[in-house]
């Protein structure tokens, strides 16, 4: 065999290295927003971060992993409940939303043993069923008063404007924080092993992965990141009504995102929800019709576009922004003779 | 590779089937089947078609429990270990029909291999990558998306990808067929160049030509039975094999 071989794995490309630099740039801008933004902007602002964060990790759970679920409102519900009873056990309320948000994703530990079992559209079912059995037994607790729902009395201690502050900097880190590990995740040995999942469990098996490691690692990830997310919103509305926290409607909305922006992709669930948050802005209101419009948007990505947005840019310009998969430098040569071999096969 | 008039080689078996027994319901694919490669051989397996070599192959890579009997690899018990476990000791498979993870490149379908079963990283891990790929001729197709590729390169892919695992008993099945005599001839030679590295190869496969430039021991399976095992010219000579593959029709 040849015993140099002119061939080296690139994974930061100049256009990755800008890109991610640019994204230190916005958050660290971001970042300064409260001394410069008005009490609308910043609560818009908190609202969006929270989207990146679902469309994010459910882009993890689905788009990476092969894990479709309809049923992280369980998730997003029992963080913000999580948070109610800490902060009524008398731990300090951003404390408590921190917390809650872990306990949300400790709860998917034990979850995991059951539900990873499940295939398919088996699983996805099965995490809608988790949704309702854990908003039923919510709404049992006496704290809560059942659909009436209560509110996160102790955070009304704060002003107004601090209150909001220390929000938004709590969602833009917890954002930043999401992402980042996802990055890192997708880097590592284990992302890769992870996409085997997604595309070939028995396939992924053979080659050595083991499969069921991998997947506990994601569901709990993305547990845990829709739980921050619904105590993020449980910080912003402060009010906790069941039924708002554990509706299917949050599964339809990072579905739309994930799919528009692009499965499978780091930055398409990004702009998923930029755009969900732009949608959102002009229709406002929360109707039926509406969630059977993005319902239709999202089948016809489904089916036409299933790379979605970010995906078919992918593909179509060879544009890769984020470092998280492997490009292999190649000389001319070897590529050539593959595209030869690959013409005199087709015409033959 | 054993002496010329030794039955049997005295070496120790590193991967063996023992008493393979496997049901699917009423249906038994395989019948009380003992099979055994030593370190450095080479066998073939043929049989009619439904015979139970891919069945046996599932077992043999943990892919699927048997009903009955025992996995043994070095001697230890391995039948219920599971797939991915037999790969990191050094099981590793192809698949009759290709199964390469469609959403990654053909580098990362390696990548995944290299790290995983064989438990590399980084630098270490790309190198291997790299000399699989370049050895199953697929180095120029490293960045397209898996599920672009065409049929003959998904195979080439999946002994990419058995072989980033490093393992040190290869399983092949049918990974010959549909190959034009000048794609054969470099299948022959890629094998080759394995066994020359160490490796067991057990290699299902109708082309018996092209298998017997290979392995110097065959054995025929029939109705989820070895019917005849031994030096090739003797197996195909067997009148049950023969026999066999005329009941198919195919000769
Ligand atoms: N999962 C399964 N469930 C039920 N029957 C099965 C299953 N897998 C295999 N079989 C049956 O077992 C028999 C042996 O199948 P197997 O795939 O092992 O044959 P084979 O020798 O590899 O054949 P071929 O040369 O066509 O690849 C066939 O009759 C097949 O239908
Ligand atoms: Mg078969």
């Amino acid at each position: 065999m040849t015993p140099k071989m002119p061939v080296s794995v690139q994974r930061w490309t100049p256009t990755s290295v800008a890109a991610i630099g640019v994204l230190i740039a916005i958050v660290v801008a971001l970042a300064f927003a409260p001394f410069v933004l008005g009490a609308n902007a910043i609560d818009k602002l908190i609202t969006l971060y929270i989207y990146v964060i679902i469309a994010a990790m459910w882009n993890a759970l689905a788009g990476y992993a092969g894990l479709v679920s309809v049923g992280q409102q369980a998730f997003f519900g029992l963080g913000a409940y999580a948070a109610i009873r800490l902060s009524n056990a008398g731990i300090e309320v951003y404390s408590a939303l921190a917390l809650g948000a872990l306990a949300g994703g400790l709860i998917s530990i034990p979850l995991s043993w059951f539900m990873l079992r499940l295939r398919d559209g088996e699983f996805a079912i099965g995490m809608w069923v988790v949704a309702v059995v854990a908003h039923l037994l919510v709404v049992q607790d006496k704290l809560i008063n059942g659909e009436t729902g209560t509110s996160l009395r102790a955070l009304t201690a704060y002003a107004a404007n601090d209150r909001r502050a220390y929000t938004y900097w709590m969602a833009l880190g917890a954002m930043v924080l999401f992402l980042a590990l996802i990055f890192v995740l997708l880097r590592s040995r284990l992302g890769a092993s992870v996409q085997a999942i997604r595309d070939d469990e028995e396939a992924a098996a053979a080659v050595g992965v083991r499969v069921l490691r991998g997947k506990v690692i994601i569901f709990v990830l993305a547990a845990t990141g829709a739980a921050a997310a619904g105590a993020l919103w449980l910080a912003t509305a402060i009010s906790f009504q069941p039924a708002t926290y554990f509706g299917v409607q949050w599964s339809a909305y990072m579905i739309f995102m994930a799919l528009v922006g692009g499965l499978g992709t780091f930055e398409g669930p990004i702009l998923g929800a930029l755009l969900f948050f732009l949608v959102q802005d002009v229709f406002g209101e929360v109707g039926v019709w509406y969630l059977v419009g993005l319902g239709l948007v999202a089948i016809f990505f489904a089916l036409f576009m299933p790379r979605g947005i970010w995906g078919t840019i992918e593909d179509r310009f060879g544009i890769r922004l984020m470092p998280v998969g492997y490009r292999l430098r190649l000389p001319d040569s070897v590529v050539l003779a593959a595209k030869t071999e690959e013409d005199a096969a087709a015409g033959s | 590779m054993g002496g010329e008039f030794a039955p049997a080689p005295a070496e120790e078996p590193i991967l063996a089937g023992v008493g393979v027994v496997k049901r699917f319901g009423a249906l038994v694919v395989l019948d009380k089947v003992d099979f055994a490669v030593a370190s450095n051989e080479a066998i073939g397996i043929v049989g009619p078609n439904g015979a139970g070599k891919t069945t046996l192959l599932n077992v043999l890579s943990g892919a699927s429990q048997p009903s009955q009997g025992t996995v043994r690899f070095r001697n230890i018990d391995v039948t219920n270990a599971g797939a991915a476990q037999h790969c990191r000791l050094g099981i590793a498979r192809s698949h009759q029909i290709p199964r390469p993870f469609g959403g990654m490149t053909v580098f990362e379908n390696t990548f995944v291999a290299a790290t995983a079963g064989g438990n590399r990283k980084g630098r270490d891990a790309y190198e291997r990558c790299i000399e699989a790929l370049e050895l199953c001729a697929m180095l120029g197709h490293a960045n397209r998306r898996a599920e672009t590729l065409g049929l003959l390169d998904r195979k080439r892919l999946e002994l990419a990808r058995a072989l980033a695992t490093d393992p040190v008993v290869l399983l092949l099945d049918e990974i010959g067929g549909g190959l034009t005599d000048g794609e054969a001839g470099q299948l022959v030679e890629t094998i080759r160049e394995l066994r020359r590295r160490g490796i067991a190869i057990v290699w299902i496969e109708h082309i018996v030509h092209v298998l017997l430039q290979v392995v110097e021991r065959l054995v025929c399976l029939d109705g989820g039975r070895v019917i005849a095992d031994g030096r090739p010219e003797a197996v195909m000579a067997d009148p049950a094999v023969i026999g066999a593959y005329l009941g198919q029709g195919v000769a």
